[in-house]
């Protein structure tokens, strides 16, 4: 705002109303590509079409628990900070970005090994741009955290000026709850 | 300005750069994915160059903004320079945008003259191709137009203030807005270059698969000026439900705040699913994906849901700015309280909901599943109740009033013609019988011009005039406004009206060539066409001359009672020297007290 006056409440309460509303949009580009693979799901004469299959149930379902996991730490680091502990907070800030990378690690092992590509039909067409998509967001979340860990290092999150751990912790929960979503239609169901 | 441009050719060069290397390594890349690489790092290189980033860059990197930079960047009165810049300020971002989009409307206008050139006869001049893609890059930046021109200029400049605001609730977010778009623009102007595109603005698949480069430059700029319009919807809802003036509840604050804030909502809720179906459309052109391809389990259909689902929406994103404009200068000019305000904007609230429950009725004759007629065909015509109600509040404010005719009243009644004959004809096109005879003929582009121009142009035009003196300081002339009005509005009636009996006729939208029969009527609405641009010529020559050697404007010429007008014109760089008290609604006029405007919003 610029003009050195501003109520860090009103500012917090714009900055927080601000990520919901965005997060809205986001809802709307799932479902988008959501609408996008049950239609073509359901026009094509069973799923996974012929001559495709599923990736195996391990990995994805080793990464679901990190992700789930990983969106408990990070409320367990707004938690922290809301008691004012930064030590805690930035330890479990540390656990989620740890847990979100090696989730991103596994994903990108997973589409190493998956053998078939982005170009396969509509089974890969659906399959890399759903999982693709949400492992940008993955991918930016782990960023957002990251900036929230550094501004914590240099002691600028504190009790009182907080909005940042918790806008990031808002992206991160529906990261993850995009991903339970993806998981059960596109490995599972 | 110069750092923006140098970011931008930084881009470009890496991007074409890896990609060659790429392909001396012996990797197959074809130039659809160096345009996508080299237009993606163009845009971030050109936000970098402006210094789009620099604030968020220091907060994250875990220090702190330094005050005295983030108040430069706000810009200081009377240095044109900020115009350039990447400056926070919401008038400078207002002007902006508006200058843009006039600049934008001048184009496509100029485009919209090369097709009434080619069409003046039966025969082909430019050519099939030619024409296609003027006919597309026409579309495609008037579409542009009508969605950023009111609410991303005059929306900028004004809601802030008519709420009792210092300025937007995220300035820097804001001003990322605007200058997402120079790029895309430029990309879609020089579309030519890439070999053009025929698909039109709707870019339906197959053919939008198959053209030329031009089609995946008009995508991916489409889908950056989604991005941009998904920023600043964010940026207008937060500011409207959290930075009102003590007071100012939602129930006073101006009806075109109303318009705009139910207009962003559906920016923010429908713009993401285009933008989903257009990346999926250019991952189908780039990346080998089969979304759209039937030959391999896509489906065609589906885009066209996924695009309406955004752009049925759209045309209300379009609209009801306008209508918000409309309603803004009518109380003003006819001296009396806006007539039914409350039912007012809840009418704009039922449109927004319902506008997400008519979008297949452009799908008619697609093929799509039958039992989707009947329903979408109701709730189209469910729509027109709300918009009904809008439109008679404009009625109802006139009537009886104590009319002043200037030149933004004019244009409310010119609207009031052109919307009516705009709302009549698509009860046509809502009918599934009569659609299916009307689809894809000059019946429908008639409906639209006359709801498009008619909506959004002539409420961008009677809000550009009654705003003028706020924003500038300075008074048009009233006599070139009035040319301007005439010239235009009878022009456009010529040019339009006609077109509804051609497309009864049967002649075809989207076609360069016709049956020599229609040769008289389209060379009289070529005509009647080259004269709408030359009356925008008296409406540009007016903005630019007023601007510099127009009398001095009063803070309050109009005598109006919202609170842009109870500050000094052009308004003072923090808006208000006090946050106001508001104490009562905007539009008390007349009922013989004479509550002197001054007094209504104690600073």
């Amino acid at each position: 705002m610029g003009f050195g006056e501003e109520d860090p409440a009103a500012s917090r309460s714009n900055m927080l109303l601000g990520v919901k509303l965005g997060i809205l949009s986001e809802v709307m580009l799932f479902g988008a590509l959501f609408a996008a693979y049950f239609v073509i799901r359901s026009e094509s004469g069973g799923w996974p079409p012929e001559g495709h299959e599923r990736p195996e149930l391990l990995l994805p379902g080793l990464n679901t628990l990190l992700l789930v996991s990983s969106s408990v730490t990070m409320q367990w680091a707004v938690r922290a900070i809301g008691r004012g502990e930064v030590a805690t907070m930035r330890r479990a800030l540390r656990v989620t970005l740890l847990l979100g990378s090696i989730f991103i690690l596994v994903q990108g092992y997973e589409f190493a090994t998956n053998g078939f590509g982005l170009d396969a039909g509509v089974f890969g067409s659906t399959f890399y741009t759903l999982t693709g998509f949400h492992g940008a967001h993955v991918l930016a979340g782990l960023g957002f955290i990251a900036i929230v860990a550094t501004r914590a290092r240099h002691g600028l999150i504190s009790a009182e000026h907080h909005t940042a751990v918790e806008a990031a912790s808002y992206y991160w929960h529906f990261v993850d709850v995009v991903w339970v979503i993806l998981f059960s239609t596109l490995y599972v169901l | 300005m110069l750092r923006a441009v140098l970011g931008a050719a930084t881009g470009i060069a890496v991007g074409v750069g890896s990609l060659t290397l790429a392909r001396g390594a012996g990797l197959i890349i074809d130039d659809g994915q160096v345009l996508g690489l080299a237009y993606l790092l163009a845009v971030i290189g050109f936000l970098f160059g402006i210094g789009a980033f620099r604030f968020w860059v220091t907060w994250a990197a875990g220090r702190q903004v330094d005050p005295a930079e983030e108040h430069a960047a706000h810009g200081t009165a009377g240095d044109w320079r900020r115009y350039f810049r990447f400056t926070t300020d919401h008038k400078v971002i207002g002007v902006q945008y508006l200058v843009t989009a006039f600049l934008l409307f001048l184009i496509a206008g100029s485009f919209a003259m090369l097709m009434r050139f080619e069409l003046a006869q039966p025969g082909l001049v430019l050519g099939k191709e030619a024409y296609n893609t003027v006919m597309s890059t026409h579309g495609a930046m008037m579409i542009t137009v009508a969605l950023i021109s009111i609410i991303g200029g005059l929306g900028n400049y004004l809601v802030p203030i008519m709420i009792g605001a210092r300025d937007m609730a995220f300035p820097k977010t804001n001003a990322l807005s605007y200058w997402l778009l120079p790029l895309p623009i430029l990309l879609v102007a020089i579309n030519p270059l890439l070999g053009g595109f025929d698909s039109g603005w709707t870019a339906y698949p197959p053919l939008s698969q198959q053209a030329n480069l031009g089609q995946q430059a008009y995508l991916m700029a489409f889908v950056t000026v989604g991005i941009s319009s998904i920023i600043s919807a964010i940026n207008f809802l937060v500011t409207v439900f959290r930075m009102r003036a003590p007071g100012m509840s939602l129930m006073r604050m101006p009806i075109f705040v109303w318009a705009l804030t139910v207009t962003a909502t559906l920016a923010l809720i429908a713009t993401s699913v285009v933008a989903a179906a257009f990346t999926m459309l250019l991952f189908d052109r780039v990346l080998g994906t089969s979304f759209f391809r039937p030959s391999r389990g896509g489906d065609v259909i589906l885009f066209e849901h996924l695009f309406w689902f955004y752009s049925h929406p759209a045309v209300y994103i379009m609209g009801l700015p306008g209508l918000g404009a409309i309603l803004e200068v009518v109380p003003v000019f006819a001296r009396k309280p806006l007539f039914a305000y409350p039912l007012a904007v809840l009418s704009f609230i039922s449109i927004g909901v319902l506008s997400f429950m008519v979008w297949a009725h452009h799908m008619f004759v697609s093929g799509m599943a039958e039992f989707f007629h009947i329903p979408i065909m109701l709730t189209t015509e469910l729509i027109s109740v709300p918009t009904g109600i809008v439109f008679l509040s404009a009625l109802g404010t006139i009537w009886m009033g104590k009319l002043h005719f200037k030149t933004p009243m004019l244009w409310v009644f010119g609207f009031i013609w052109a919307f009516l004959i705009g709302g009549i004809t698509g009860v046509y096109l809502a009918d599934v019988p009569t659609d299916i005879t009307l689809s894809d003929t000059y019946f429908v582009v008639a409906h639209f011009h006359y709801t498009i121009v008619g909506g959004t142009i002539f409420g961008l035009f009677a809000g550009t005039y009654y705003w003028y003196p706020k924003i500038t300081g300075r008074m048009y002339s009233e006599r070139l406004g009035k040319l301007h009005f005439w010239w235009f509005t009878l022009a456009f009636n010529a040019t339009f009206l006609p077109m509804f009996w051609l497309g009864i006729e049967g002649m075809r939208r989207r076609v360069a060539d016709y049956p020599s029969q229609f040769g008289g009527l389209n060379l009289w609405i070529s005509f009647a066409a080259f004269n709408i641009f030359l009356s925008v010529a008296v409406f540009v020559f007016n903005m630019v001359w007023s601007w510099r050697r127009g009398p001095r404007a009063a803070p309050n010429p109009w005598r109006a009672h919202t609170l842009e007008w109870q500050i000094s014109s052009p308004p003072p760089i923090q808006n208000f020297d006090h946050i106001p008290m508001v104490s009562a609604g905007p539009y008390e006029y007349g009922g013989g007290v004479g509550v002197p405007a001054e007094g209504r919003a104690a600073q």
